[in-house]
């Protein structure tokens, strides 16, 4: 009889890895249908959308060639402004909101505490409540250009890094940094060789999420940048769909072809950080 | 347990080796985010709840009105169907994305075959923008629908369910993973102590593996909901509220507008007449948010206490 429930078993185990087998390759289905339509020809694109290129409708990488220069605005410019801006406000905020946090974490004055509330409070407000002044703040403080809106992203995105830190700082145990300071050390020293060491892990899953909000973000960008001089990603993509009414969707597959290979290549290099990252961030937030 | 720890952190605040210095270098450690933060959110936010009584076109041009802008929003009936479409979407979603989640990540803590694959292409979508994930997900829906000669932009009802799937698609990964970790933290026994008794797997899994697991459905509850909310940028590449209706006393209804695009349209779409109004529709659309912030957490504090 147990032998028999486990042949079951393990036969329903065998069903289930096919059935999942097949929704998992109808998962991928929608990259692969970019990848495949950004070889086609413009026209082929919504007629034979399910198709594999054929003859008629194969264009080698012409569409990769036009989409470069589309609407007269170079691709690779918005690529690397996304690149700039992701990477330095990532840095910006783990490093700034770190010794935030602990500022906050070890000292309990009014005013700390008074700063983590407002930063708690601030991950509840939507983005729309603040975008019309906050884009009008960063117009007259000029932090309008990709070199600054790191600021503006440390700004904003504080409050989940903040939260996340100093929750993470309370639960590491007072001794170790009193024995540090016995030892000479200042607090600079004590925070950079003592402190942040220990933050590695919560660094690790903050900046995986700041890195997914960072990257994907379209309204604070198209908001806060000067239009005509800046693009990211997402802004040049939205542009190019919503200003030219019959837009050339082969070129357009052909960009978001690009910019979908580097977050592949960033996901299943850490795959096991960003996984981790989230569930932490989530059960936080 | 409660006692121990509000005694070492009465400790730490008092411990002057680390505050006194600490407090010293506060230029260097708090100020830099402190700035950012007045820069980035405080300060625009106490403008605009300020600017949501005023009438004005500029930051710097405004006038004091009142709760006119209020009344105005309230009565504004794209605003209103705006908010009923939504709510309609979130709860939807939060249906279908939790529900699917939860089967996925129930057979795949069964110890299938190729489980971490699988688990990495369901996660997969979730890094792809809302932008870009509009797009893709246009082009598939026009591929299919063109064959009937229509289109996801000339039906209303095209583009509710298209955006439940593009966003299903999106968020069963994420929410996944959540109740994977749910799942993994129910006690081994638990579940063999179940057996042992004889309980059936659908008995088990109502009696023993939900109740269990409900931290985790808490969780993904509320992050499906205020998703579903605060959705803006599939929406926008989706459909952008097409098909547009004419109401009878000639305004135009956006039909598949959620409220984040709504707030936009209102102060940048029609040349910013009069942004209060707008202004006023974010204040309302805050508290709605902060709302359903607030029941999460007393859900949550909830159960803490009971177990």
């Amino acid at each position: 009889m147990a032998k028999h429930g486990l042949k079951r078993e393990r036969r329903t185990k065998t069903i289930l890895t096919v059935i999942f087998s097949v929704i998992a390759v109808l998962y991928l289905m929608p990259i692969f249908l970019v990848l495949i339509n950004s070889f086609k020809e413009n026209s082929f694109v919504n007629l034979e959308t399910f198709k594999l290129p054929n003859k008629e409708s194969f264009v080698g990488w012409a569409n990769y060639e036009k989409g470069m220069t589309f609407g007269n605005y170079p691709f690779l410019k918005s690529v690397f402004y996304s690149f700039f801006i992701t990477v330095v406000s990532t840095g910006l905020i783990l490093l700034c909101t770190s010794m935030a946090a602990w500022y906050i974490a070890r000292v309990g004055s009014v005013f700390s505490k008074i700063v983590y509330y407002l930063c708690v409070f601030s991950m509840v407000v939507p983005f729309q409540m603040v975008m019309f002044t906050l884009a009008k703040t960063s117009d007259t403080l000029h932090l309008n250009t990709p070199w600054t809106i790191p600021v503006i992203y440390l700004g904003f995105g504080a409050g989940l890094a903040v939260f996340m830190f100093a929750g993470f700082v309370r639960s590491i145990p007072l001794e170790i940094e009193e024995a540090a300071a016995i030892d000479g050390c200042g607090p600079i020293r004590t925070f950079f060789s003592v402190v942040l060491p220990m933050l590695k892990p919560t660094m690790i899953s903050t900046g995986v999420l700041e890195i997914m909000w960072v990257w994907n973000d379209y309204l604070l960008p198209y908001l806060v940048l000067d239009r005509q001089k800046y693009m990211t990603i997402p802004i040049h993509i939205q542009y190019l769909k919503g200003s030219y009414g019959h837009v050339d969707m082969g070129a357009t597959m052909a960009l978001i072809m690009v910019s979908i290979i580097p977050v592949i290549i960033f996901y299943l290099s850490c795959q096991k950080h960003i996984i981790k990252g989230v569930a932490a961030g989530a059960v936080k937030g | 347990m409660k006692k121990a720890k509000k005694q070492r952190d009465y400790s730490a605040l008092n411990s002057k080796l680390i505050r006194r210095p600490i407090q010293r270098c506060f230029w260097l450690f708090l100020l830099p985010t402190f700035a950012a933060f007045c820069i980035g959110f405080l300060y625009p936010f106490c403008k605009g709840l300020f600017l949501s009584f005023c009438k004005f076109k500029t930051t710097s041009k405004w006038h004091w009105v009142g709760l006119d802008n209020y009344v105005k929003a309230l009565s504004d009936q794209s605003f209103i169907h705006s908010f009923l479409y939504t709510a309609l979407f979130a709860v939807t979603t939060l249906i279908v994305v939790n529900v699917l989640a939860f089967a996925v990540a129930y057979v795949l803590t069964k110890g299938i075959k190729g489980s971490n694959i699988f688990r990495t292409v369901f996660f997969m979508p979730n890094l792809i923008g809302g932008i870009v994930l509009g797009y893709i997900w246009s082009m598939i829906f026009d591929g299919i629908l063109c064959r009937y000669s229509t289109s996801i932009l000339l039906e209303a009802k095209y583009g509710f369910w298209g955006l439940v799937i593009l966003l299903s698609w999106q968020q069963i990964g994420y929410m996944m993973i959540i109740y994977i970790a749910g799942l993994q933290s129910i006690p081994e026994d638990m579940l063999e102590a179940a057996k042992i008794d004889g309980a059936s797997a659908w008995q088990t899994l109502w009696k023993v593996t939900i109740p269990n697991l409900m931290p985790s459905i808490t969780i993904c509850t509320f992050l499906t909901l205020t998703n579903g909310f605060k959705l803006y940028d599939q929406n926008l590449a989706l459909t952008a509220g097409r098909p547009f209706l004419q109401m009878a006393d000639g305004s135009v209804v956006k039909t598949t507008e959620m409220l984040a695009l709504n707030i936009v349209n209102s102060f940048y779409a029609s040349g910013g007449g009069n942004r209060g109004v707008g202004q006023a529709k974010a204040v309302l659309f805050f508290i709605l948010v902060a709302f359903i912030s607030i029941l999460q957490l007393r859900s949550t504090r909830k159960k803490e206490v009971q177990q």
